[in-house]
């Protein structure tokens, strides 16, 4: 009997990937903040494995897309953005890591969740001051096609609630289409390799959705780590 | 017959539909501007309900009373924000060791944590975040939220309808059309095949010998105890987030022939607490399945002494803690009677079953 993959995880498997992918953003993004793994100060007679946890980044600085590209959703103009990520080239005209007083920081988590069977993105941003910024405020800052996305469907796509392992509230992205898309991306790879799940890519094509809300591009070389076709480029 | 019960719902259903807490609210001191201070409002919370809900009817006792300024409600016990799309009567099984009646709540309509509580507006606030668990319970029970989102508006809005105003038979009229049972009459559970394919079917019981798997929401609040405690009425208040344990995770359930119990059900979300324990007789759960099938009460007299053996196992201390009291809509289940009799009668309308687990940590051994 053929079984096809519905695009979940495993929590055992998300830690595996989340581990991959921790290691193959610190070989191709060497000058940004790094993710980390945040294990859990859960009492240890509750969970019976040490991965219960979660992939933290902090202090990530949106790139900032200039106000022509937003609005003619230029292709090219979009690329030169890209080169930021790349060590060798600095973009002088885009102020990435040091940050003025305007410039808003972002910490991201990707936490598993057991009911969806898949990482969920959640994500608080701050003004220099330290300061959280309000949802109105967030939308500012994101590209302009994810803010139409944004204001079409609220309550599906952006939302705020408690953070599932810190007692506070942060925003997320819901992720009940999660399994959906990623099923997309990758079944062409869960099919050709036996093996089953193909986790070494799995946060690799899920960071190359998720990010773009944003406006985070992975780099080119990150996204040959799991071909053309199991990643999203926007191209809106 | 059967299809009557059905329609009103089962006895166990009723009683936890029409169970409330009674509240006596007091308007927080430095939010009273008249002399003399308002006395506290006193009203009946349905357990199924949410806190926020019942600002409408509190309000009226305070509004005079109140500072100038938009009001941004929210609950306190003892110090603590009570989380609003949390069920009251799931807060009060955690928070109240010993139940408290009346309880007694501060209610604030300034000053919001929102360090610490996700705003609430409201109603809406509450029937989105409803709305929401309901998906995810969706999601867990068929692997897709279709049903819900494809909800007509006036389905939503009858469903949501029921919930707010406590109406069992209505909210038994709607919820059968999301497709949502897991449990049969005979308090097995519907399971789906394993092949994915299939995942988000319904199914008849498949003769084959396939295995059979079924994944149950369940959202468990852990408190935890760590001082020497005669009966649970001298237990520490709780005064921070931080002392429970808040596990959103869904039971799975495969189907091997055996009966499976609430027993072997926290069992499996908790497995560290029952190290080194025998697991339940399955005999004895068929035996006690069958007699109780003609009472939907789901325990008869002969199973309590078992049950006290098995509570009394259950309570068998692992390495560093052990269950003092597994709590659901208020009461102390015996824990082998069948999980899907559990999930079927005293789950909520969004179709999580909330359970509060009392663990006391036990102090290491020092050589």
């Amino acid at each position: 009997m053929v079984e096809s993959w519905d695009g979940t995880l495993s929590s055992t498997e998300f830690y595996v990937a989340a581990c991959a992918f921790a290691k193959q953003w610190r070989k191709f993004n060497r000058s940004l903040p790094q993710w980390s793994w945040v294990t859990c100060p859960k009492r240890p007679w509750i969970s019976h494995d040490n991965q219960v946890g979660y992939l933290s980044v902090e202090n990530v600085i949106l790139p900032r897309l200039s106000e022509e590209a937003d609005q003619k959703g230029d292709i090219i103009e979009k690329e030169e953005c890209v080169s930021e990520y790349e060590d060798e080239v600095v973009d002088t005209a885009v102020v990435v890591h040091n940050g003025g007083p305007g410039v808003h920081r972002y910490d991201f988590h990707a936490v598993y969740s057991a009911s969806y069977r898949v990482p969920v993105l959640y994500f608080l941003q701050f003004r220099a001051n330290g300061q959280p910024l309000l949802l109105d405020e967030i939308e500012k800052d994101i590209p302009v096609h994810s803010a139409e996305l944004l204001t079409r469907s609220k309550w599906t796509f952006m939302t705020q609630e408690e953070h599932p392992e810190l007692n506070r509230p942060w925003y997320t992205l819901h992720p009940c289409g999660t399994s959906e898309w990623m099923k997309l991306l990758l079944s062409t790879d869960a099919s050709a390799a036996q093996s089953g799940i193909p986790v070494e890519k799995y946060m690799i094509s899920w960071f190359s959705v998720v990010g773009q809300v944003f406006g985070l591009k992975l780099p080119v070389e990150m996204l040959n780590l799991v071909g053309a076709d199991s990643t999203i480029v926007c191209t809106q | 017959m059967v299809m009557d019960y059905k329609r009103g719902g089962t006895d166990a259903q009723q009683y936890v539909w029409g169970g409330a807490i009674p509240l006596q609210i007091h308007l927080h001191d430095s939010e009273v501007t008249t002399l003399p201070p308002p006395p506290p409002a006193l009203i009946l919370a349905p357990r199924l309900g949410y806190l926020p809900l019942l600002v409408p009817q509190i309000k009226p006792f305070f509004s005079s009373s109140l500072p100038p300024g938009v009001d941004t409600v929210w609950f306190e016990y003892r110090g603590l924000p009570l989380k609003w799309y949390i069920p009251t009567g799931a807060l009060f099984d955690l928070l109240c060791a010993e139940p408290e009646r009346p309880w007694n709540l501060t209610i604030h309509f300034r000053g919001y944590p929102g360090n610490m509580l996700p705003p609430c507006e409201g109603e809406d606030s509450v029937k989105w975040s409803f709305i929401n668990a309901l998906k995810e319970a969706a999601y867990i029970i068929n692997g897709n939220c279709k049903n819900i989102m494809n909800m007509s508006q006036s389905d939503q809005a009858e469903l949501w309808r029921s919930v707010l105003n406590g109406q069992l038979e209505a909210y038994l009229r709607v919820s059968s059309k999301l497709k949502l049972d897991i449990v049969g009459d005979d308090f097995a559970f519907k399971l789906n095949s394993t092949t994915s394919h299939s995942r988000q079917s319904t199914t008849d019981l498949d003769t084959t010998g396939t295995i059979r798997t079924g994944r149950i929401p369940v959202r468990l609040y852990i408190r935890t105890i760590d001082e020497d405690i005669d009966g649970l009425e001298d237990a520490p208040i709780v005064d921070s987030w931080e002392k429970i344990s808040y596990i959103n995770r869904p039971v799975e359930v495969h189907n091997e022939g055996k009966c499976f119990t609430l027993y072997d059900a926290i069992k499996t979300l908790l497995p560290e607490l029952f190290k080194d324990e025998p697991s339940v007789d399955s005999n004895t759960c068929e035996a006690e399945v069958k007699g109780g099938q003609n009472s939907n009460e789901g325990s008869s007299k002969s199973t309590e002494e078992r049950g006290e053996a098995q509570t009394e196992r259950a309570g068998l201390p692992s390495d560093s803690a052990e269950i003092k009291l597994i709590r659901i809509q208020g009461i102390e289940p015996q824990l082998e009677i069948p999980f899907g009799w559990v999930v079927n009668n005293l789950m909520n309308p969004e179709y999580y079953l909330h359970i509060c687990i009392y663990v006391k940590v036990l102090e290491p051994i020092t050589i």
